[in-house]
């Protein structure tokens, strides 16, 4: 999809953040030369059309003492996978799920879902809670952990010159 | 750590996981929520972003959906030659994270890239630079997202 030029220039100057001032969209909308209304009509759209998540922060796992993040990853019939996936991914615990091809004979699991904990115990409690609501439908499962953050590079929206 | 975090902290970090209201003033209206000042709230933002513990604070926007093609990624590399590969993969610019992980797929990273094509051309320059296979989990479906650290 193509965003509107105003769009993009709306994500180029927040995708760094927000100013924390009492007027947040005043102040980024002074910036981009248009009304406050129009960047909030802008925003709320972008947020119906699924380009914008949510408005809010993102805490720091490990300094909230959850330091533990294990990849939990699940072999579960294709017929209930998508039913099911949608009661792990709401889970309070798991903070992202999705399905994703199997790659067999190598990789047989069809559905990930990142678990945070203290510790990695308090981990493999979460995956037997889990496993508990996949039932029967599950045929095998593991879960990585992860050892060493080898590249971690933003996501940032390229300028677009011209 | 968590132990130094007021219960006002607490209370924002969980609610700034939710949505900001779209409004002129809209930390006034977070702060009415906890019967604490907007200059209180704003405050209580910028110390925690300055201890680390929020990273970022503003509008999460779905990559895919401003354009772009993503992917995850896993190899099974052979521990003698980790850092070479290691090397050779984080080289290329479309590699955006990059995990080591427990199992024999111990190399997990995502590719982000211009289109759909790029993700491809991408795998498989890395498996001629490598000799290794390169497995490739798109992401079919996502279920519920749902950004609920409890603090």
């Amino acid at each position: 999809m193509t965003l509107h030029p105003t769009d993009r220039a709306i994500v180029e100057a927040t995708q760094a953040g927000l100013p924390l001032v009492p007027a947040p969209f005043e102040a980024v909308a002074d910036r981009l030369g248009i009304s406050e209304t129009e960047l909030l009509d802008r925003l709320d759209r972008l947020k119906k059309q699924g380009v914008i998540r949510r408005i809010g922060a993102a805490p720091n796992h490990y300094k909230l003492g959850l330091v533990s993040n294990g990849m939990t990853v699940w072999d579960v019939e294709d017929a209930v996978v998508d039913q099911l996936g949608e009661i792990v991914g709401a889970l309070p615990y798991v903070t992202h799920s999705y399905r994703r091809p199997r790659a067999l004979p190598e990789w047989p699991y069809n559905l990930f879902a990142m678990v945070h904990g203290q510790n990695r115990d308090e981990v493999l409690e979460k995956q037997k809670e889990i496993a508990a609501i996949l039932g029967t439908a599950c045929r095998a499962n593991d879960i990585l952990y992860s050892t060493r953050i080898l590249k971690k590079t933003g996501l940032r929206l390229r300028r677009k010159d011209g | 750590m968590t132990s130094d975090l007021t219960q006002l902290d607490r209370d924002l970090i969980n609610r700034l996981q939710e949505d900001l209201p779209l409004t002129n003033r809209p930390f006034a209206e977070i702060g009415a929520e906890f019967g604490v000042s907007e200059q209180d709230v704003i405050e209580r933002i910028k110390q925690l972003k300055a201890d680390g513990i929020l990273t970022r604070f503003g509008p999460f926007f779905d990559a895919k959906e401003l354009g772009g093609a993503f992917c995850l990624c896993a190899m099974a590399v052979p521990k003698k030659r980790f850092d070479e590969v290691l090397t050779q993969v984080n080289a290329h610019a479309e590699v955006a994270h990059n995990y080591e992980r427990t199992h024999r797929l111990n190399m997990w990273f995502v590719l982000a890239t211009e289109s759909e094509a790029g993700i491809a051309d991408t795998a498989e320059a890395i498996e001629r630079e490598t000799g290794l296979n390169v497995l490739l989990f798109p992401k079919e479906r996502e279920f519920f997202i749902g950004f609920k650290v409890a603090a």
